[in-house]
């Protein structure tokens, strides 16, 4: 039995970083919006306070705050060939759940997408020649630019009170700031972070070597500061448990500390947490989203919501799988090429560099913040000449530690047992005395790296799991090899005591070490519905009222971070919705 | 003789005589927290032991396995002295122990390592499974079980599976097994030790990890390149 319930204006699926900015945009534009989310509520003073934040052994490896893999997960296979298991614990990433998501406990890292970023396969066809793409790889133009999503990165750090240097207002180069980054219109909120010793070093041996470092731009406030919504945020205290911890200083800019507390009390919002979505319910004649079932998983009883609006800002995983299971929109089918739903799932390829151990100095590793330390980005995107390197794209190499938590964030020089009296003294000597230099790069989309629904696995309520097919290629390997000889140059100049030799990943993507929560792709934004599945605007093109947010629209992944620039496309897509959709519903762009 | 002992420490407590796991966990969970605040010396020897799950044999086991893996030396006490063998029995009795978060539909198929931990055993069935394993292993190596060994034969088996030489004659690797079982070793040494392990804040000494409350706001200019020599605390000293 399904019970109907009222129709609302707009409904939103998941309360993390979009879903919420959505809401609040939405009910400040008159309409009423009701917000289902599968976990239950997550407020700062109850649930991240001190001393109980500060549990490694909880948070960061019995995954408290995490998606629960014993209800979902999804299956990994690294060739159509070969058969799909489920990922039974999670390792490689780490999706969110209740509200708030995965902005509740992520690190904070908040990046502008590069100019070039926007246009890979154009900006890369133009500059070197059609052939510099392989057949293979599917790499597409977002079908925005910078300069369009510019005031609503503009917006999203104001709102999170991002503490970094500028190196570029308004076409003006500033030292000290990201020298290749777009023109911005304003300076960021705050100042930069203070810098740990790592940071120091790394800065001055980039410089020496004629490279442009620059402080990692930070959601972790290094200054109290209040938002254009009113909301208030303290001053980082450089804990070192950001990641995988909620922020008891409500230094870090979450959904729960930087929207919630305006929103919450909106009477044009209502909240369901423990709302589990199960469906869309889609009507192909008039080609949209009628309304959206869900479970109560305090009862087990399903409802029907029907809205005018809906916007389904999930996870990459759920958003891409919900539009599978409700049959909206052609799976991706990677014989042929064709239909959309599925495509260009993408990852993020990390660890390419090396460690520094120093016997002469202290890096006191525990006093650090989630975002935290110096980056430079000369060898990121098309920063740089890419002539007869036989790869395309790049990736940003900083140096330092967001973290000493004991349990994860430990390391011992080459040759060092695992265990027993040597792994002691040697732990004992270099747990304060090392940090890594490493590059993480850009992962593009190939023709056989895609998401569909598994054949055999299913979640806990009966849908079968999301399937990803996905491995490493030649691009990756290629830049890994570069980043870590370029780590290692740099790392060099900083006279380590003991230096270990220059790593990066590979063989089979290995989804047990945690690497990034930045999957991306599945429902891929771009102009033309033979190649996309949102528009420009994130407007399903299948669903004209339906509206997907997050990092599922990336058509493939960039080497920073996504949570920026998934951000501003959801202020961006906001204000289409309320400037011109709730005027005129309908499709926004011509298919 | 254990039988004794857990409706002896039920009454100590006024804990109900049902001495349901949980339960159990958090009676001994916490005069341990209280006295790493009153008594800084290591391991009180008169706490009397109580298991939640480890057998006997289990038992003597980890607790070997404890004291190879972190052995007493001038930086802690043995493994068994820093709590590894009560952090682990607690640890598979408990809820991470018997599956929680953990995938469990069926098939279960062969699979290569990339694609991450593919059994059907709950970690409390894994280590049981592992235990046993290790043991017959050590029984045809060495003609004993691995806690009658001596330290320098126990080291050698120990170098045996964690490079995956010892041949656990079918079932998982050895070195499977050693993965899993230095990772709960490590996880009890450095966790807090509310949860057992780490006792004394032992490991935390040891490397220099101030703990709580962890707020550096000042001290990341003021500490820059200089050693950090406050704390430890943990969870219970800030409680």
């Amino acid at each position: 039995m399904v019970t109907k319930l009222k129709e609302t204006d707009a409904v939103v699926i998941g309360m993390g970083w979009t879903g919420s900015i959505l809401s609040r945009e939405l009910t400040k534009a008159g309409l009423n919006v009701v917000g289902l989310e599968r976990g239950s509520m997550r407020t700062p003073r109850e649930d991240f306070t001190i001393p109980q934040i500060r549990d490694e052994l909880k948070y960061g490896n019995r995954h408290e705050l995490f998606q629960d893999t014993a209800m979902e997960t999804v299956s990994l296979r690294h060739t159509t060939r070969d058969t799909a298991l489920p990922l039974r614990r999670l390792g490689s990433f780490l999706p969110g759940n209740n509200v708030g998501g995965a902005g509740s406990h992520w690190n904070g890292a908040t990046w502008r997408r590069l100019e070039a970023d926007y246009m890979v396969r154009s900006h890369y066809t133009q500059k070197y020649g059609a052939k510099v793409i392989p057949a293979d790889m599917t790499v597409q133009d977002f079908g925005v630019t910078y300069a369009d999503m510019e005031p609503y990165y503009d917006k999203f750090e104001r709102l999170c009170g991002i503490s970094g240097q500028a190196g570029n207002l308004r076409g003006q180069k500033i030292d000290g700031g990201n020298p290749f980054e777009g023109p911005r219109s304003n300076h960021y909120p705050n100042k930069p972070l203070a810098r740990g010793l790592s940071s120091v070093l790394f800065d001055d041996a980039a410089k020496k070597l004629g490279y442009h470092p620059f402080p990692q731009p930070s959601a972790n406030a290094s200054e109290a500061y209040t938002n254009f919504e009113g909301a208030t945020m303290g001053q980082c205290v450089y804990c070192g448990f950001c990641e995988r911890y909620g922020c008891e200083s409500n230094a870090k800019a979450s959904p729960n500390v930087n929207i919630l507390p305006v929103l919450m009390p909106d009477p044009r919002f209502e909240l369901r947490t423990n709302a589990y979505v199960k469906k869309l319910n889609y009507d192909r004649r008039v080609k949209k989203v009628t309304s959206v079932t869900y479970i109560d998983t305090r009862t087990g009883e399903e409802y029907e919501q029907p809205a005018g609006i809906i916007i389904l800002a999930a996870y990459v995983f759920n958003n891409t799988l919900l539009m599978l299971y409700s049959g909206i929109g052609t799976p991706y089918d990677p014989v042929t090429g064709r239909g959309t739903v599925g495509k260009n799932y993408c990852y993020q390829y990390t660890g390419s560099g090396v460690t520094v151990f120093f016997d002469d100095k202290e890096t006191n590793p525990f006093m650090a913040a989630g975002a935290f330390g110096t980056i430079m980005d000369d060898f990121n995107s098309d920063n740089f000449d890419h002539s007869g390197l036989g790869f395309i794209g790049g990736g940003h190499i900083s140096a330092g530690l967001s973290n000493g938590r004991p349990i994860e964030t430990r390391q011992v020089p080459p040759g060092t047992p695992r265990w027993g009296k040597d792994w002691k003294a040697a732990t004992a000597k270099y747990y304060r005395r090392w940090f890594t230099v490493a590059g993480t790069a850009c992962n593009y989309a190939y023709r056989d790296n895609y998401l569909d629904l598994d054949p055999t696995y299913k979640d806990a309520i009966g849908r079968p799991l999301l399937r990803m097919t996905f491995n490493w290629k030649e691009n990756d390997y290629k830049i890994g090899a570069f980043l870590s000889q370029k780590s290692a140059e740099i790392a060099r100049a900083m006279n380590p005591t003991i230096m270990t030799p220059p790593r990066f990943r590979t063989g089979d993507y290995d989804s047990r070490p945690y690497q990034s929560t930045h999957n991306t792709g599945g429902t891929i934004m771009g102009t033309d519905p033979k190649t996309s599945v949102v528009n420009k605007y994130l407007q399903a093109w299948d669903a004209s009222n339906l509206f997907i947010m997050g990092a599922s629209t990336f058509p493939q992944n960039q080497s920073y971070n996504p949570t920026g620039p998934l951000g501003a496309s959801a202020y961006w897509s906001a204000n289409k919705i309320v400037t011109d959709y709730i005027k005129n519903p309908g499709p926004l762009m011509h298919a | 003789m254990a039988d004794e002992k857990i409706p002896r420490r039920d009454f100590l407590k006024g804990a109900g005589a049902g001495a349901a796991g949980a339960a159990l966990a958090t009676a001994a969970a916490l005069p341990q927290a209280t006295q790493a605040v009153a008594a800084p010396a290591p391991a009180a020897a008169a706490e009397p032991e109580v298991w939640l799950t480890l057998t006997p044999t289990e038992v003597e086991f980890i607790k070997a396995a404890a004291d190879t893996i972190i052995p007493a030396d001038e930086l802690t006490p043995s493994g068994t002295d820093c709590g590894l063998a009560v952090f682990i029995d607690r640890q598979l009795g408990g809820g991470f122990g018997n599956g929680a978060r953990l995938y469990r539909q069926g098939p279960f198929l062969p699979a290569k390592a990339e694609l991450g931990y593919q059994l059907a055993l709950t970690p409390r069935e894994f280590f049981r499974a592992g235990i046993t394993a290790a043991n017959a292993w050590c029984v045809k190596t060495y003609g004993k079980e691995f806690d009658r060994l001596t330290p320098a034969q126990r080291e050698e088996a120990f170098k045996a599976m964690d490079s995956g030489k010892a041949d656990f004659n079918g079932g998982f690797t050895s070195a499977f097994f050693f993965d899993n079982l230095l990772q709960i070793c490590m996880e009890g040494f450095f966790a807090d030790p509310m949860y057992g392990g780490n006792k004394d804040k032992v490991a935390w000494k040891m490397i220099g990890f101030p703990g709580l409350p962890a707020s550096y706001r000042d001290e990341i200019k003021t500490y820059f390149n200089k050693k950090y020599d406050k704390g430890p605390l943990s969870i219970a000293d800030f409680s």
